[in-house]
């Protein structure tokens, strides 16, 4: 069987035994044999060719320079603009773009020597909790195909769960990267707004956006995350904050850490089989050293109204220059206006189309302050009171989601899907770094564990991650070859 | 509340969203579902608290103003759906 894990395979490279063009062509042909999930939309043929290449000259002629992600194939969410490659964001209207820059995320890993695969298929321009949104069809989470894989990022976490490739990158603007981890039983990692660059990013939500990996050990999301991390000029929300160094506190443990319950999230309708995941999960953290500590959000039920103004609020703005003029999809009228109008009313899906128009409302003259203004007035209550409950605890801990991954087609009513994201879109609105790892299955379904931190604190959350991963074996079972088998071989 | 079509035709034209008169009525009763949830915001109390746009706690970024590289032209047009020589080519913006 071949190993999974970054770690693994760097060894594998560095022993000789094999290359980096091999592991781009094994994680290839089983991106390949995925086909039916459609978590794929494209491959990066000649990129990769061009990586493995460059991999490989490192390996032999420096390989002291050489450094963890060195030839590791990877996949990324066809949200980020890699120059000479197709990037469409899921959708119609940017079919055909070729982005002729590659963004800082991407870019950092490239210098790294890590070795792009293959463009995940996701929501449209990010927005969704099932990847029901792709212009290009939904795709299947490898736990059993009629199910959803979460979303946005839906793509980013199906091949990393369906082991085709160590890692991939997602964004998370409201929780698109955790959601889709807890779904697929995958480790998902949202770092502190500003702390990877958004340069090259196709931009959602600004002032929300994050970009993260998605592997199988928090271990692997260390080492991606590391590569990507810190200051970028061409960023300019990006942080001047000194990045702390991730390896120095991951072996640390959480023997003598404060980890915070907030009462909100284990309430909000969780069902019974991921409130009795996560309560076994918060246990053995105590039972590793942790102290427990209920702590109160109370804006917690405001979050999810204040999010569905800000966000499409920042989209309806974002998404302006999808106009037909520079790039993408293009309807031809003798007018400007009617060319905007067709162009825009043609390529956009519907959820898109009805984020803009609710935040084009919510920014038009006369409802401003009624909503954007209140809203981002909100926000401030909701970040400061994280900030009170890092004032007692080094952390907290709760689920991901409150469901499992749910069958495709089930949520159609546009604010029920909303509902999804209650638990994770509240850490974007405050900036703070979020994980989530496998705790358990509810039904033969992954359930996530979500650890959250302080802002710039993300060694510490990737600290709490990995010492839950140290004592469990959930983050290493597959998922099972047919539909509801089998269980973790912990 | 409830939100009118009128309305609805209006925020459509003003984000250059081509709608049909079907699409008009089903975001007409959608957003109408949701900003009635989201109206719960009007309870919070937030007199004591100023906005947040920025949450990460930075105020400007600024650079030099120094000529830097840019797109070569040809790059940068290499997308255009419509081109004349060195632009992008658009529709008649006045009739």
């Amino acid at each position: 069987m071949t190993p999974r894990t970054v770690a693994e395979l760097g060894a594998s490279l560095r022993r000789g035994e094999t290359s980096p063009a091999e592991l781009a062509a094994a994680s290839r042909g089983a991106l390949e044999s995925l086909a039916p999930l459609h978590p794929v939309l494209r491959y990066t043929d000649e990129l990769t060719e061009r990586q493995a290449a460059r991999a490989a000259r490192t390996l032999a002629e420096a390989p002291e320079t050489a450094g963890p992600l060195c030839g590791i194939p990877f996949a990324y969410k066809d949200v980020l603009c890699v120059e000479g490659v197709e990037t469409t964001a899921g959708s119609r209207i940017l079919q055909g773009y070729v982005p002729p820059y590659t963004g800082t995320a991407v870019g950092r890993l490239l210098d790294a020597g890590a070795v792009p695969v293959a463009v995940t298929n996701c929501d449209e321009f990010a927005m969704g909790s099932s990847n029901e949104n792709s212009a290009f069809g939904p795709v299947g989470n490898p736990w059993d195909p009629s199910r959803v894989p979460g979303g946005s990022s839906g793509g980013s976490a199906a091949v990393v769960a369906a082991g085709a490739v160590p890692f991939s990158l997602g964004t998370d603007t409201g929780g698109s990267i955790r959601q889709p981890a807890s779904f697929c039983g995958v480790a998902g990692f949202k770092p502190t707004y500003g702390r990877v660059s958004r340069y090259g990013l196709i931009a959602f939500a600004s002032s929300l956006d994050q970009i993260g990996p998605f592997a199988r050990s928090v271990d692997d999301v260390a080492r991606v995350f590391t590569a990507m991390a810190g200051h970028d000029p061409r960023d300019s929300t990006s942080s001047p904050t000194e990045v702390e160094p991730v390896d120095e506190q991951l072996e640390r443990g959480v023997a003598g850490l404060r980890l915070g319950v907030p009462h909100e999230y284990m309430t909000e309708g969780l069902e019974p089989g991921v409130r009795t995941a996560v309560e076994s999960a918060l246990a053995l953290l105590e039972k590793l050293g942790a102290t427990l500590e209920e702590v109160s959000l109370p804006s917690t039920p405001a979050a999810l109204s204040t999010y569905y103004i800000i966000a499409p609020a920042e989209c309806s703005a974002n998404l302006a220059r999808m106009d037909g003029v520079r790039f993408g999809f293009h309807v031809d009228r003798p007018s400007l206006t009617d060319s905007y109008l067709e162009t825009r009313g043609q390529g956009f899906g519907p959820e898109v189309k009805r984020r803009v128009m609710l935040g084009t409302y919510a920014l038009s003259s006369g409802y401003y302050d009624a909503y954007y203004r209140k809203a981002q007035k909100v926000r401030t209550l909701i970040a400061e009171e994280f900030d009170r409950a890092f004032e007692k605890v080094d952390a907290l801990v709760c689920p991901t989601s409150p469901i499992v991954a749910f069958p495709k087609g089930e949520r159609s009513d546009p604010l029920s899907m909303y509902l999804c994201d209650v638990l994770t879109l509240p850490v974007n609105l405050a900036g703070l770094p979020g994980i989530s790892v496998p705790c358990g299955l509810s039904e033969g379904l992954p359930v996530g564990l979500q650890v959250i931190g302080p802002r710039f604190q993300d060694a510490r959350v990737l600290r709490v991650a990995h010492a839950y991963q140290g004592a469990t074996a959930w983050h290493e079972a597959p998922p099972p070859p047919a539909p509801g088998a089998g269980s973790p071989t912990s | 509340m409830t939100l009118e079509r009128d309305q609805v035709a209006h925020v459509a034209m003003l984000a250059r969203l081509g709608l049909s008169d079907q699409d008009l009525e089903r975001y007409r009763e959608q957003l109408d579902a949701i900003l009635a949830h989201v109206d719960r915001l009007q309870q919070v109390d937030t007199s004591r608290v100023g906005e947040t746009a920025q949450i990460g706690g930075l105020v400007n970024a600024w650079r030099e103003d120094e000529r830097r590289e840019c797109l070569p032209v040809e790059a940068a047009l290499a997308n255009a759906p419509r081109r004349r020589r060195d632009h992008f080519e658009v529709g008649a913006i006045q009739e």
